[in-house]
């Protein structure tokens, strides 16, 4: 089963249209001059200039923290259970909800090196996962 | 600008009421829960409907304004802030305010919910993913639920990993958190589990997310309750020995997106906690008991340190040692807790109801001795927004 996608903010658009190219662009601010993650609509990061940057990630991140579920948060989740569900700190300095894949569970560290990878979801899009660095 | 402890003794809970049951449901819808804790609140402090003029409540259309409708009252003050499980301190806070500036006098907070009968989801959840926008969904949809994390042990499960993770805390010291609020549940005979629980019994109990195990999660049951406000002044005539709130604290530092935390294993909780001791004017050091919201054993262990009761980080070796439990040294979650009693999503309630009881002396078998000061401390979301109250007696004052 696809993944349980509930919806895409129009604001995210530019997120979501790189996934189709396996790119991860998050939101440059020039103005407060730093990186958001998730995708805000443009007036709360640049408030005066609406000015906002995508810029490609690095893809390089480092796991900030992680659970394993042993039942699915939601239903499309249920042939991958145990999984990893982790929070990650990418090399921009914004973290990231994800999953850790190609990884025994045991393995799975906080502070271990990870980097991207992609996972399809329909419409050719993608979804980034990471696995070990 | 007004004094820090402007508010300090100015009002009082003349009114706690709960309504639970052992099998967990209560066989009532919402609404008639709320309409029937209101009246039991009221009887509660020997006050009558036509006496309340603040209305409290949380919901997600005009709450407030369709309880008043069935109720057949026209409030002048009005407040339905929702922080989740942490909603009722706040209000707390709120009535003390409106009191104090003669906004109302008699203010009444209530919460039912019957997720155990209804099924579903909690906390307004069912009614939100029912109404979501595709195109705007709310961020943790978006962007958290495509990797299945599961809301909202997954949430609490990261923030117990990291602290593990940073602090060597255990899964025995977590467990230790479950073992001693059962014991106090085993005191209540209204408690959903009396049946006594040892540490290797929760560590034996599924994991549902690493490192948390069943028994380290609330429960999930039907529940309702109500608290009563007034003036201090007020309140020296009415039925029973009044509880004054002493200090309040709010704080929250992000909503439902637990990524956005600024660090999991510190909570809110650090901030609201300092401002409600500071106006209370006392310290840790002289609480006598601890209602404190234990949606999980970890939310216990954070909000311990965070409230300042040990420092950050020594939360596993301060309560393995059973102090929480009856007979030690902070009685904490009297009444059997969250995780024994009754969770029907937003527990900050029957910490308030329980906190009332203790303080005048209205609990029985699992009575604290001398209970004079108390602190109710919500916790709402995923660890998002903090609530602290301080309760105390007359002789606190």
């Amino acid at each position: 089963m696809s993944r349980l996608i509930m919806g895409m903010s129009r604001h995210a658009l530019p997120f979501w249209e790189a996934t189709k190219e396996k790119k991860l662009v998050i939101q440059y601010s020039p103005e407060t001059k730093r990186y958001y993650h998730y995708p805000r609509e443009a007036v709360v990061i640049s408030p005066t200039t609406l000015e906002v940057q995508w810029r490609q990630a690095s893809g390089k991140a480092e796991v900030y923290s992680f659970s394993v579920m042993r039942k699915p948060g939601n239903p499309s989740m249920a042939a991958k259970v145990p999984y990893v569900v982790a929070i990650v700190q990418l090399e921009e300095g914004v973290r990231m909800m994800t999953n850790i894949v190609n990884c025994p569970i045991e393995n799975v560290k906080i502070g271990m090196k990870v980097r991207l990878t992609w996972e399809e979801l329909k419409d050719g899009m993608h979804l980034p996962v990471f696995e070990p660095a | 600008m007004a004094k820090a402890n402007y508010l300090r003794g100015k009002a009082c809970i003349v009114g706690a009421v709960d309504e639970v049951s052992p099998t967990g449901e209560l066989h009532m819808t919402e609404r008639e829960l709320e309409v029937k804790l209101v009246h039991a609140a009221l009887a509660d402090a020997g006050l009558k409907l036509s006496d309340v003029d603040g209305l409290f409540v949380t919901g997600m259309m005009m709450p407030s304004m369709e309880l008043a409708e069935h109720l057949g009252i026209r409030p002048r003050y009005t407040d339905t802030t929702m922080t989740g499980g942490s909603s009722f301190e706040v209000h707390v806070q709120h009535a003390a305010a409106a009191i104090a500036l003669g906004l109302c006098e008699v203010a009444v907070s209530v919460y039912a919910q019957t997720p155990r009968s209804k099924g579903g989801l909690g906390g307004g959840m069912a009614a939100m993913m029912s109404s979501i926008d595709r195109k705007n969904p709310p961020p943790f949809l978006e962007w958290e639920m495509p990797y299945g994390l599961m809301l909202p042990a997954g949430d609490y499960a990261l923030a117990a990993m990291r602290h593990k993770h940073l602090y060597g805390t255990t899964s025995e010291q977590l467990a230790q958190i479950a073992v001693s609020t059962r014991q106090w549940a085993e005191k209540n005979p209204r408690a959903r589990y009396q049946e006594p629980l040892t540490i290797s019994d929760v560590m034996n109990s599924p994991l549902v997310c690493d490192p948390l195990h069943r028994y380290d999660c609330c429960l999930v049951t039907d529940g309702a309750g109500a608290v009563v406000i007034t003036s201090a002044e007020r309140a020296k005539s009415l039925k029973k020995k009044p509880v004054y709130i002493l200090g309040t604290g709010v704080s929250h530092d992000h909503a439902m997106m637990i990524t956005e935390m600024p660090e999991l294993t510190v909570t809110p909780g650090a901030v609201s906690a300092k401002q409600a001791f500071e106006h209370a004017g006392y310290k840790p050091k002289d609480i006598d008991l601890v209602m404190t919201y234990d949606s999980f054993t970890i939310t216990v262990l954070m909000s311990l340190e965070d409230m300042g009761f040990c420092a950050k980080g020594e939360g596993g070796a301060f309560v393995e040692d059973g102090k929480l439990g009856p007979g030690g040294s902070l009685p904490t979650n009297t009444s059997g807790g969250g995780l024994s009693y009754t969770h029907p999503g937003m527990y900050g309630m029957f910490l308030l109801v329980e906190a009332v009881r203790q303080l005048r002396g209205e609990c029985g078998p699992r009575q604290v001795k001398n209970a004079k000061l108390a602190v109710a401390h919500g916790v709402g979301g995923v660890l998002s927004a903090c609530s602290t109250v301080i309760l105390g007696t007359e002789e606190t004052l």
